[in-house]
């Protein structure tokens, strides 16, 4: 005997088409919502300008290796605004507008590109983890996160990001295993930007997506135009709902590309073909709501210049209090190894001091 | 023969091994096209093909357990990890598997495999790119660790760790990659993975260092002798199994001992070295062995990360200290 015992499929949500252009009537409520969406596309426009100016920063010799995010603005921004305080947010290194969107200063990951643990101090969500470079070990502590929150039955639920090269570690399969075994209140987005510094998306997988392989954990996988933030906001407010109903976890994988080197280390043009990076401008998210935004008479020439300058304004004051802070001093290393540091401690603690000096740049 | 750098160095052992033993291959994370994020594998891929030149997904337990599977089936695996603070997934895969399958299967199989990652401290990376864990490795028996600390010690040290029948880690000090050049000839000669290298004599101290820090201590060493101090500089560069035997005849000359280490001290390769002076060189020591190592702390973000790592003048001074005691 031979019949089928399972089957499933793979649903991809955009609305809108490269230029703007709804692909049919059928949108989400949120797509009349002018408050909301230009509220995503001033978000947008000021994720990209702190971007941009990291890049400088590194540049200028006035911070270490960045890895920027040109590109994948509407990712973060789409799902982040649907995030409550109360939630919690677990990034991977490149998703700094959900981040943005959940309370964490401009200024925190200046600090944090710049060599400074006080990056990792967030001022705002203080639940939320801090970046993380060894990749895919995320996803585990955000489904501990979800568990701590299914155990006390609490409401409140928890997202993840990483990215498509990413999702061959074990530590994301396991993540997401349990977050099928458990049902945890957990939603997973992929951002795939076709590149894992070199390697091109198509040899991590056999798979036809990335979304697919939370099927073998029996979660709800969605494939996603992540250049379109109408589509990410509509799947996201979907997985977030599920989740907090406690009905599970959702992988989503969001579709877009990496505008910009892998860090300010890396040299794309040695791996990246120049006619698919300049092709990949035309799906760019920014300028497609904006489109958008006009074609609903809800932005003009106008606004579009007085954003731009409020935009500067907001980056260049993070700028300033990222470069006039006060460097910690050198005994800084141990005060927040242990809760109370060991006795055993004060050797070198007299040592560092004697030899240390200050911070330096 | 041509002046090359440290990490070109490992190029050219790569190459010259992968040319005359077919069985050699190397895999890793952007080892392809990209050449490795230090370039370390540039060209490979052009001159010998994507069937011995392996772009792996993302996976380190992955890329450590292929390798296992690989040697096991007599081949030479050299697998790149891109930084060492990312050899950590693959801890399961070396330490429980590639250090004891020749053990446990009494000699049946084994694991030619080496295991490479850029190592160390000093260029201003970002956080999880600067760790020292060479002692995790040192504390597992079955494994050879090895960090060279020139151009032409990297290419005889790799030559052999390739060659040798079983697995190798092996830490390449990033700071020092592109930090001076040498006249490094292609002959295909291995240096033996058991001995250290004594890269000045002297009478009046031992001084033992390994990686980047070999160079900060052939300055000092440069120094005290326009002062009339003659100090015995020795390269460990193979750190498990260490070869304490040129440590102790250094030590039998000298009578006092200092070691430079970028790890953290508690349980290094620094307190080996000193514990086995106590036991076996104790009555040719006119002093107490001095380690001078990185904190016993996390690694520091940038800011912070030149007060962590042992300065110029922190060695010094333990220097002058251990040459005063009387
Ligand atoms: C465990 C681990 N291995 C390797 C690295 C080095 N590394 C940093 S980013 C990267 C590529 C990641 O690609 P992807 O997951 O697709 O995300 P993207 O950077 O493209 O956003 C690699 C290999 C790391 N940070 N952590």
């Amino acid at each position: 005997m031979k019949k089928k015992v399972a089957e499933f499929d793979i649903e991809y949500y955009q609305f809108l088409d490269e230029t703007g252009k709804p692909l049919s009537d059928d949108l989400p409520d949120f797509a009349t919502d002018v408050e909301l969406l230009t509220d995503m596309y001033r978000r947008m426009v000021l994720y990209r300008a702190f971007d941009k100016k990291a890049v400088v920063l590194q540049r200028t010799g006035k911070m270490g290796t960045y890895a920027p995010t040109m590109g994948q603005e509407a990712i973060g921004t789409g799902f982040g605004l649907l995030l409550e305080k109360e939630d919690v947010y677990v990034p991977y290194y490149r998703d700094y507008p959900a981040m943005f969107c959940h309370g964490v200063k401009l200024e925190e990951i200046y600090h944090y590109w710049g060599g400074d643990e006080r990056g990792c101090d967030y001022q705002g969500p203080k639940e939320d983890f801090p970046i993380s470079v060894p990749i895919a070990t995320q996803c585990l502590h955000a489904a501990g996160i979800a568990t701590a929150i299914k155990l006390r039955k609490q409401k409140r639920m928890v997202a993840v990001s990483i990215g498509e090269g990413g999702t061959s570690e074990g530590e994301f399969y396991e993540a997401v295993n349990v977050a099928g075994a458990w049902q945890l209140p957990l939603v997973f987005f992929i951002n795939n930007n076709q590149w894992a510094i070199s390697v091109p998306a198509s040899a991590q997988t056999g798979a036809e997506t990335f979304a697919q392989k939370g099927l073998a954990s029996g979660l709800p996988c969605i494939q996603v135009d992540g250049n379109d933030i109408l589509a990410v906001h509509h799947v996201s407010k979907l997985a977030f709902e599920r989740a907090r109903r406690g009905e599970g976890a959702t992988v989503i994988e969001a579709l877009t590309y990496r505008l910009c080197d892998h860090t300010t280390a890396d040299d794309a043009t040695r791996y990246r073909d120049t006619d698919e990076y300049n092709d990949s401008w035309k799906r760019e998210p920014i300028s497609r709501l904006r489109n958008y935004l006009v074609s609903l008479n809800a932005w003009n020439e106008e606004r579009e210049i007085a954003l731009e300058k409020e935009v500067n304004q907001e980056v260049e004051a993070a700028v300033e209090r990222y470069l006039t802070v006060t460097p910690e001093p050198v005994e800084k290393m141990f005060e927040h190894l242990y809760e109370t540091l060991p006795e055993a401690y004060e050797n070198q603690v007299e040592l560092a001091k004697i030899f240390g000096g200050k911070a330096h740049g | 023969m041509a002046e090359i750098t440290l990490v070109e160095a490992i190029t050219l052992a790569l190459a010259h091994e992968m040319k005359q033993d077919k069985d050699v291959v190397v895999l890793g994370e952007d080892i392809g096209a990209n050449g490795g994020v230090f370039r370390a594998t540039d060209g490979l891929l052009e001159t010998y093909g994507p069937e011995r030149v392996l772009d792996t997904p993302l996976a380190e337990a992955m890329i450590a357990g292929l390798s296992i599977g690989m040697a096991a089936q007599g081949m030479k695996p050299v697998a790149e990890f891109q930084f060492e603070g990312f050899i950590y997934p693959a801890m399961n895969q070396i330490c429980n598997h590639a250090a004891r399958i020749r053990n446990r299967t009494r000699g049946r199989l084994s694991c030619p495999a080496v295991f490479r990652a850029p190592w160390g401290g000093g260029i201003h990376a970002p956080e999880h790119h600067s760790d020292s864990p060479e002692a995790l490795f040192a504390h597992t028996p079955g494994l050879r660790v090895v960090i060279p600390s020139s151009p032409a010690r990297a290419y005889g040290l790799l030559l052999a760790s390739i060659r040798d029948p079983d697995p190798v880690i092996f830490f390449e000090p990033k700071r020092i990659y592109r930090l001076v050049k040498q006249n490094v000839e292609d002959n295909g000669e291995a240096l033996p993975l058991d001995r250290a290298f004594v890269l000045s004599e002297g009478d009046d101290l031992t001084l033992v260092t390994w990686g980047a820090l070999v160079h900060e201590c052939s300055a000092i060493v440069n120094a005290y002798h326009k002062q009339g101090v003659n100090i015995e500089l020795i390269d460990l560069a193979t750190i498990s199994p260490i070869d304490f035997d040129t440590i102790a005849e250094s030590v039998a000359k000298t009578g006092r001992c200092v070691i430079v280490q970028e790890a953290p001290q508690t349980c290094s390769v620094g307190s080996e070295i000193a514990a086995c002076l106590a036991e076996q060189c104790l009555t040719d020591l006119e002093a107490p062995v001095v380690r001078v190592s990185g904190y016993d702390t996390v690694m520091p973000f940038l800011k912070l990360e030149k007060s962590y790592l042992p300065s110029v003048d922190r060695i010094k001074a333990s220097i002058d200290e251990v040459l005063e005691y009387a």
